[in-house]
């Protein structure tokens, strides 16, 4: 069961309200100021980037920036909401577009009037967040002609190429940058793939100019940990992690794998750590799409980076040879670490990975496993030497591929 | 002028790596790693030749 819970102060609208059991109509959107006519397209542009909105799928790039390189772009141009969530630990996009669909394509109408684009398309794999979109477009379709376009569920579908790909009708896989999306994408049109959370933002940015600031700073984050205690929660940029966990019941949390999968594991000091993109890449760390699992005092962290890697290693698109020996190799190093049949020769190659395999894939997929084995050497080293030459019980039934641990069911 | 590899064709044949070892080293695995994108003065022919010597076309340059 996971929960759904707003940490923004008393009285102030989030993206989590109305509580909803139900998916938002129409008559509720328009009741909060949805769909509101936009006469000045570049004003609303102007203050995204003045309030610094960022990306919400995971690079956190400013999404402002990204705006105008669409706009500034000649020819026809095209508007994607992306809403294929591949972190199994995250589920703020499929929830946001089974229960919130019209604030989802207001914010696409939005981003297709700042640039210029008369085509867009609603990106997703997740079924009951299809029925809601295609209801949501029967009820008010806005001017934009806007397809919905369903992908397989995996890791990569929802990297920025692999939306494009697909759309373009090929399988959803990352392709070499560049070019990217912005520069050709959907069609060969310069193109906007856009996260779901980002588009929401973006039109309650619009609808509520007096509370445009910290809506544009605050973020959908997933928790959960050891015995499925989960929840979806709106926080405030620079929330303490400790008010994350204590609210979904891991307060006693040792350690938490940071941005899905993407950010690495961190443990002495974490229940400070301020949440943020900048906040958490200025400690090696990363917030990704904000999802946040925590490990118990019985989790054992060399198993949860096993079954990180392995989870990684079996999603890998392989299209790049280097991620597929890359990946393998830090999945099996990994696990000879959790079966003690780790030499220092082996904890020597998990070392040099970690700096020399980053950056090397089509996507980002090897640059989480790398991440992953050098946080677990750099910040619990005396576990990982604990399970020289003896087996960890925690380690001895670790190695599913399937993601499992991670995974969270959908409020 | 940029050296751009492509990693989704790269087949680690280590052909790009003889006329220009300058330029690109190979891992362990074989595959190319450019060792950085952007060609130094005077590295203009190596770059070019380990462009052709790529026989699956994972390397481009780009000015």
């Amino acid at each position: 069961m996971t929960g759904v819970i707003s940490l923004l102060p008393e009285g102030r609208h989030g993206l989590l309200v109305p509580p909803l059991g139900r998916s938002e109509d129409l008559d509720s959107y328009l009741a909060v100021g949805g769909y509101a006519p936009l006469v000045a397209p570049q004003r609303l542009l102007d203050r995204i980037a003045a309030l610094g909105l960022r990306g919400r799928g995971g690079a956190g790039f400013p999404a402002a920036v990204k705006l105008r390189a669409v706009r500034a772009a000649p020819g026809p141009r095209v508007v994607v909401a992306n809403g294929e969530e591949g972190e199994p630990g995250s589920v703020k996009d499929r929830w946001l577009l089974r229960h919130r669909p019209h604030v989802v394509l207001d914010g696409l109408r939005l981003a297709a009037a700042m640039t210029g684009a008369e085509r867009g398309f609603v990106y997703l794999s997740d079924a009951p967040a299809e029925r809601a979109v295609r209801r949501a477009l029967a009820e008010c379709a806005p001017e934009l002609r806007i397809d919905v376009v369903r992908t397989e569920h995996t890791y990569v579908a929802g990297e920025e190429s692999a939306v494009v790909r697909r759309i373009n009708g090929g399988p959803a896989l990352p392709t070499a940058k560049p070019p990217r999306p912005f520069e050709s994408g959907v069609g060969g049109a310069p193109t906007l793939v856009a996260n779901v959370e980002t588009l929401a933002r973006v039109a309650a940015m619009y609808s509520r100019p007096d509370a445009a600031d910290p809506v544009a700073g605050s973020h959908l984050v997933t928790v959960s940990g050891p015995g499925g205690g989960a929840a979806l929660v709106e926080v405030p940029a620079g929330t303490h992690l400790k008010v994350l966990a204590d609210l979904s019941g891991h307060g006693r949390a040792d350690a938490v794998l940071l941005g899905g999968l993407f950010g690495g594991l961190y443990g002495e000091g974490w229940a400070d750590l301020p949440l943020g993109h900048d906040s958490l890449n200025a400690v090696g760390g990363a917030l990704g799409c904000g999802a946040l699992h925590f490990l118990g005092p019985e989790d054992c962290p060399v198993a949860v980076a096993v079954e990180a890697a392995a989870y990684l290693g079996a999603q890998s698109a392989r299209q790049c040879g280097v991620c597929v020996s890359g990946t393998g190799a830090l999945a099996r190093a990994l696990s000879a670490v959790a079966h003690g049949e780790a030499g220092y020769d082996t904890v020597e190659k998990l070392h040099r990975w970690s700096r020399q395999l980053p950056g090397r894939g089509a996507c980002g997929l090897l640059d989480a496993a790398a991440r992953i084995g050098a946080t677990l050497l750099d910040r619990f080293p005396d576990q990982v030497d604990a399970h020289r030459g003896s087996g960890c019980p925690a380690c001895s039934d670790a190695a599913s591929e399937d993601g499992r641990r991670f995974a969270v069911p959908v409020p | 002028m940029k050296l751009l590899l492509d990693s989704t064709r790269c087949q680690g044949y280590g052909l790009c790596q003889e006329p220009s070892p300058e330029l690109i080293d190979l891992d362990e695995w074989g595959y190319a790693r450019v060792r950085a994108a952007e060609v130094p003065s005077g590295g203009e022919d190596a770059a070019e030749a380990a462009v052709a010597a790529c026989p699956n076309s994972a390397l481009r340059l780009v000015k």
